[in-house]
């Protein structure tokens, strides 16, 4: 295969991440150094440690456009975000995206803060309780669309749930 | 206690007192928590955001240490009062900027404030005077505790309080001070302290946080690493550094006085010169000139002069501060105008029992 910008052999393919969709490059050493050298300048100005770049870093390893795009399109079941938007826009939709993007998240959180396990205070409550709360986005996202689709049945199904998760909490 | 009254005044962490307070203005902690049964802000609809303002309000009213604080509804702020909280930093410009329902609370002398749907549904700041991260911690680790009684945070076994954004996510910690270092900006040391800071992961931003400028020799350092350490471990991490920076400053100063005093008197003459008789003058140029200004106090070649004075004009002659001091909306030349005068009102040789800190 050959460089994208010249006649040479392409040595090195990188995955570009920064911008939207994953994008596949296909350089020579010495364009590919140019082009390194372009990005890594421009992260050496960010005095804090974007989240953009974190990922960047990453993933640019060895993942191929196809691979990342099936990643991409993993998505939460409480909140619906997708793993694409959670990238493209740098925060995360809820609390249980931590759980379902695990697998994804472990290598960027240990980019960022060179630790994967939490050893500050925690809260009295437990954080099976905390997660037991998380499913109440659901179930309001899910009355809400039902209220939209005109499926007031279904809604007011979902709002005694609500309902029952709320007071059931308290007991 | 309302908006107006903090005109009045200033905050706690501006008078200038504790430890290192010639070169550390503030120390700050805030805790980042999330709801656990509502999404993130910034993918929370309108609804959604009602609901977590509206159960954070409810919370903060029924804890008795909390229900004396000025609850405001940054939303239904005007404009100019916004900026004045930015100023003040006691909220930050994206909390000022953004949309949907958002509130601040704020506590008695400005020790603390709550920011309710920033980037994250709850933010607890606490701010002192000069070198106190112990002091801080304990009042901003009390108001969580407080406030964890009443509420389900968002916490997950591994990954500890969960946040919007991964940077924040485990104790959701960022430890900051500030600091005042002309004289290793002046000797062109200051690129080789942040280059050593950023190599120990910690982050050095300018006056109003993250991605502002270095005005007025204003440097924050704070930590970048929120999981796998303690809260202690972080705070001492930043704690520990500052001594190092003080020291380093002092050096600088020292060599200052010693090698060039003439240009540094003469700097620090003028500066105080201008500030005293200009008739109109821009906030960076008074930003800059009062820099100079302090560290002249701070060597003891100007008398006369209290550093709380001088903190409290930093923040008096920022653009929204002025026109809430005269009470109408100024254009840019017409602050400039108001400006140079509450300067030389209040740095005027006559002894001026009103102080700008009463102001």
């Amino acid at each position: 295969m050959k460089c994208q910008n010249c006649d040479k052999p392409a040595t090195f393919h990188i995955t570009e991440l920064t911008g939207g969709k994953p994008q596949e490059l296909h350089l020579c050493e010495d364009h590919a150094r140019e082009y390194l050298s372009q990005s890594t300048s421009e992260t050496e100005n960010v005095t804090s440690l974007s989240m953009a770049a974190a990922l960047a870093q990453q993933m640019a390893v060895g993942q191929t456009a196809e691979e990342l795009a099936k990643l991409d399109k993993q998505m939460c079941p409480i909140c619906g975000i997708s793993f694409y938007e959670f990238r493209a826009q740098g925060r995360l939709g809820c609390p249980n995206d931590y759980t379902c993007f695990e697998t994804q998240l472990d290598p960027l959180i240990l980019n960022i803060h060179g630790e994967l396990e939490h050893a500050g205070k925690t809260p009295k409550q437990s954080s099976a309780y905390s997660q037991k709360r998380t499913r109440l986005i659901r179930l309001r996202r899910e009355m809400k669309e039902a209220v939209k689709d005109e499926n007031y049945e279904r809604a007011s199904e979902l709002r005694d749930e609500i309902e029952r998760t709320t007071r059931g909490d308290d007991s | 206690m309302e908006l107006n009254d903090l005109t009045k005044k200033s905050g706690a962490w501006l008078k200038g007192v504790g430890p290192e307070s010639d070169i550390v203005i503030s120390s700050r902690i805030r805790l980042a928590r999330n709801l656990a049964d509502f999404p993130f802000v910034s993918r929370a609809s309108d609804e959604d955001l009602a609901g977590v303002e509206s159960q954070l309000h409810g919370t903060v009213l029924a804890i008795d240490e909390l229900k004396q604080l000025l609850y405001l509804d940054v939303g239904k702020l005007q404009g100019i009062d916004r900026q004045f909280l930015v100023e003040r930093q006691l909220i930050s410009r994206e909390h000022a900027e953004s949309h949907g329902a958002r509130a601040v609370a704020i506590g008695q002398d400005e020790q603390f404030s709550l920011m309710v749907n920033e980037e994250d549904h709850l933010r607890i700041q606490g701010m002192q005077s000069g070198l106190s991260l112990e002091e801080t911690w304990r009042q901003v680790n009390r108001i969580d505790d407080l406030i964890e009684q009443k509420v389900t945070y968002a916490f997950h076994d591994k990954f500890g309080y969960l946040t919007a954004c991964p940077t924040n996510v485990g104790t959701g910690i960022r430890v900051s001070v500030m600091l005042h270092l002309p004289a290793l900006v002046l000797t062109k040391q200051i690129d080789k302290v942040f280059r050593s800071l950023q190599k120990i992961s910690l982050a050095v931003r300018g006056l109003y946080g993250e991605g502002s400028q270095a005005m007025g020799d204003f440097y924050q350092i704070s930590n970048q690493v929120t999981l796998g350490r303690s809260e202690k471990e972080l705070i001492k991490q930043v704690g520990d550094i500052i001594p190092v920076i003080t020291d380093y400053e002092r050096q600088a100063r020292g060599f200052l006085v010693k090698e060039s005093h003439e240009n540094l008197y003469d700097r620090i003459s003028r500066a105080y010169g201008i500030l005293r008789t200009a008739q109109t003058i821009s906030s960076e140029e008074t930003l800059h000139l009062l820099s100079s200004v302090r560290m002249g106090v701070n060597l003891g070649l100007i008398d006369n002069l209290k550093i709380s004075t001088l903190n409290a004009l930093f923040i008096q002659t920022q653009p929204a501060h002025l026109q809430k001091l005269t009470g109408t909306e100024l254009d840019t030349t017409d602050r400039n105008i108001e400006r140079a005068r509450y300067l030389r009102r209040h740095l005027s040789l006559k002894h001026d029992p009103d102080g700008p800190e009463n102001n």
